[in-house]
């Protein structure tokens, strides 16, 4: 009984030290939305949802690297890079529109292939100190770039003098430039010209309640479908029944919100959810799309392998799988998804920063993945959908919580970058503190 | 021929670049009409600024943990020994005094913290002292924002919170080591007969920085020192030996962090302000890569590294803008040079470790 009690007690241990980024995380969010009195649910709702999809593929580009045991790619600033740079070449020649997204996305694969081979060469020269090594690359990239964008454009490379990207003088790339309006907000006709802003998000809206509604109803779907074909083919991995019983509960507590909200005229709730800005269709798609092929990614052979170096290098070896090789290509990928994701998220901004927008994205997405639940060696499409949602709700009652301490907007701000830099590094720590006392426990042991 | 051939065999590549670029500049300078002593003036200077950072290095790698990328958190608390000394209402030398002992008292306090955290996650200490520098910088910037003072030259007018930029000019600290026996050689007359400035040399604040190197280079003969350098060559071994390597660790790095925060101090004195908030937050990274520049490995160095790469790098930084600034008509590439150099170098130290490339 003893016994017992006290395997349950480090059961629950575990399960704190696992999660524990993530719970802080949630409590965090709960007081700052208590905090914040007068914040209306669908703001936050709006908030949240607008750095979802503005930052979900970059988020998304960190799994493949951490299974490939390469740890936190900080390198995706590369990637971000690359994107800067089909940007400003596409937005130099004033494509618009879907097409001259798709193109910024041609231009940019290329260009992330080359520098996330290179990166993959450099993480192979520097083993056991990836994630400095990433760290220390970005801010090398952004060296490069700036010699390339100040001085070999307009310097080596002939550009009109007085286009308006141009710093006057002819030499270099202004500190920003704007990705052009979307045909439907131009307002003023003389000064704004079409562009690439909100293109791929604003293809196609979708409301958000049926969207709510149609998801919370698919996965119900999937999860009953799933748990019987499970029943008769044993090979499908089951979930506990408990955890069954309470992923259906919550998908049936939405469906019945949404359907609420859509058929009953008049509540408060509906009206309420009612202001929920409509969710950008295509983007969303692009991201299910790009969380299934990492998913998809895991079953294939090259996604085998990468397990197998992440797992241990010596023995993948061993077994015949080209361990360099595998890493490049694992870096390539996450270089590549950078890019298009900086795209992504720079066609909702509308504006770039020619030399700042790339600074934060690295961190941002690091800390994001790791609140979600992810660790230097593991990391799942879950852990990427729970911690966007945590980390920008963190991001939004921030304020809140400034203004609780000390009727300060400034120390929300301050108190923001902590909590990004110190998850970061808590997170770390507390990882290769616990991979240290496990090997010295087994050592114990033996 | 085979001693030139030994002597480029001997000096790492890295110094030998960043010496070559250096001189490329000063050869450029030159003949731009730039004053040589006024060049190598202002290195001088920043030699004085750097010199305690660069040498925070030194105990941090010998003992294995690696550069100390998370001098921010020395930095940090050197700020607030400086910020509580100046809002007691001290000024001139007992400032600079008062200031040091509480850094020294913090530093001891906040390494000790910070080498226990050093030694918990053994393996991946870059990356995490990294990260820990950052928060600790911001961490401390939500203290600067609530810190209530009544001294008007240290915050703002109204409301609460400290300066971004204290001027050291009201509390006579200004330049105050930079000031203590300084003088002037190579002093010449222009063509007009004018007088004009010949190579200034702070006197107080390189005699701070030498007998810091001094006192490192006999600390590292000391028995705490040896065992501090056994414990990073070969962890196994010291411990054979019934070398506490832990213990040794934590040292290492409370001394790393005392020179980092008695550094700013300097640092502060010779720039004529103190700046708080996100400041310290890249400080690591040009002291990393001037020790490297220096000749240190991320597993090895010595004090003479310090010397040498802290001159070359700083050299390099200093006189960059000036220069190329007249070269290219205003468009300063050295901000761009700077970074690719710097992390260049950081990166290549990456790459030579142990472990690396097989």
């Amino acid at each position: 009984m003893t016994n017992n009690n006290a395997n349950t007690s480090k059961k629950i241990t575990n399960f704190l030290l696992d999660n524990i980024v993530t719970i802080v995380f949630v409590l965090f969010v709960a007081f700052g939305f208590y905090a914040a009195d007068g914040l209306a649910p669908s703001a936050l709702i709006n908030e949240v949802l607008m750095r979802f999809f503005r930052n979900g593929l970059l988020v998304l580009s960190l799994i493949i690297p951490v299974m490939a045991g390469l740890g936190l790619n900080f390198g995706i600033v590369v990637g971000a890079l690359a994107g800067v740079n089909a940007l400003i070449l596409t937005r130099y020649f004033e494509m618009a529109g879907m097409g001259g997204l798709m193109l910024s996305f041609l231009v940019a694969l290329p260009l992330a292939l080359l520098f996330g081979y290179l990166t993959g060469k450099l993480y192979n020269k520097t083993r056991g100190q990836e994630m400095i090594a990433a760290l220390i690359v970005s801010f090398f990239a952004e060296g490069v770039h700036l010699v390339f964008a100040l001085f070999v454009i307009g310097g080596i490379i002939p550009v009109y003098a007085n286009h308006r990207m141009i710093i006057p003088g002819g030499m270099g790339v202004r500190a920003t430039f704007d990705m052009g309006q979307h045909p439907d907000l131009i307002r003023m006709p003389e000064l704004e010209t079409a562009g690439m802003r909100l293109a791929m998000d604003w293809l196609w809206r979708v409301n958000f309640l049926h969207a709510a509604l149609f998801i919370a109803v698919a996965t119900l779907i999937y999860l009953i479908v799933r748990r019987m074909l499970g029943k008769r083919n044993p090979s499908i991995a089951q979930m506990p029944t408990v955890v069954f019983f309470i992923n259906c509960a919550v998908c049936v507590g939405f469906i019945a919100i949404a359907a609420f909200s859509l058929f009953v005229p008049g509540s408060a709730m509906g009206m309420e959810l009612a202001n929920v800005n409509p969710i950008p269709g295509v983007t969303a798609l692009v991201i299910l799309g790009f969380c299934l092929l990492t998913t998809y990614f895991t079953k294939t052979k090259l996604g085998q392998d990468c397990r197998s170096v992440g797992q241990s290098q010596h023995i993948a070896k061993v077994s015949g799988i080209d361990v360099d090789r595998t890493r490049i290509i694992a870096t390539m990928i996450s270089t590549v998804l950078a890019a298009w994701g900086m795209i992504i998220f720079l066609q909702e901004v509308g504006t770039v920063g020619t030399y700042t927008s790339h600074r934060m994205v690295g961190m941002f997405s690091v800390a994001a993945i790791l609140v979600g639940g992810a660790t230097t060696t593991k990391a799942s499409v879950k852990n990427v959908i729970v911690g966007l949602i945590l980390f920008h709700a963190m991001f939004v009652v921030s304020p809140a919580i400034g203004r609780y301490i000390s009727n300060d907007e400034g120390v929300a701000e301050y108190l923001r970058t902590f909590m990004v830099y110190g998850v970061i590094g808590f997170s770390l720590g507390l990882y290769a503190w616990r991979t240290l006392k496990a090997a010295r426990d087994k050592d114990a042991l033996d | 021929m085979d001693a030139v051939k030994s002597f480029f065999k001997k000096v790492p590549i890295a110094t030998l670049i960043i010496f070559g670029f250096w001189a490329l500049i000063l050869i450029v300078g030159f003949f731009l009409d730039f004053r040589m002593t006024s060049l190598f003036s202002d290195t001088i200077q920043r030699f004085g600024m750097w010199g305690l950072f660069v040498l925070a290095m030194v105990p941090s790698i010998q003992s294995g943990t690696g550069p100390n990328f998370a001098l921010p958190i020395g930095v940090v608390t050197g700020l607030f020994a400086m910020v509580v000394s100046m809002d007691i209402g001290f000024i001139g030398f007992n400032l600079l005094i008062v200031s040091t002992v509480l850094a020294i008292v913090f530093g001891c306090l906040m390494g000790w913290g910070y080498g226990k955290l050093m030694n918990a996650v053994k393996g991946s200490e870059m990356a995490i002292a990294t990260y820990t520098g950052f928060a600790a910088t911001f961490f401390f910037s939500m203290i600067w924002l609530l810190y209530n003072t009544d001294n008007d030259f240290l915050g703002w007018f109204i409301g609460r919170g400290l300066r971004n930029f204290v001027s050291l000019t009201p509390f006579g600290t200004d330049q105050i080591l930079d000031n203590f026996w300084q003088f002037e050689i190579f002093r010449s007359t222009n063509a007009d007969g004018e007088l004009i400035g010949g190579l200034v040399i702070p006197t107080g604040t390189l005699l701070v920085v030498l007998l810091a190197c001094l006192l490192m280079w006999l600390f590292f003969r000391s028995k705490h020192g040896i065992a501090i350098s056994a414990v990073g060559m070969n962890p196994m071994f010291a411990k054979a030996t019934g070398l506490n390597a832990d213990r040794s660790r934590v040292l290492a790095n409370m001394i790393s962090t005392v020179l980092a925060a008695v550094g700013i101090i300097v640092y502060a004195q010779s720039f004529g302000f103190m700046q708080l908030y996100d400041a310290p937050l890249m400080m690591a990274f040009p002291a990393v890569a001037a020790v490297l520049v220096g000749g240190a490995t991320a597993q090895r160095s010595k004090v003479i590294h310090v010397i040498i790469g802290t001159i070359l790098l700083q050299g390099l930084i200093t006189n960059g803008p000036p220069v190329f600034g007249r070269l290219l008509e205003g468009a300063d590439i050295t901000d761009a040079v700077r970074m690719i150099v710097q992390n260049g170098i950081i990166l290549y130290a990456l790459a030579q470790m142990k472990g690396g490339g097989k």
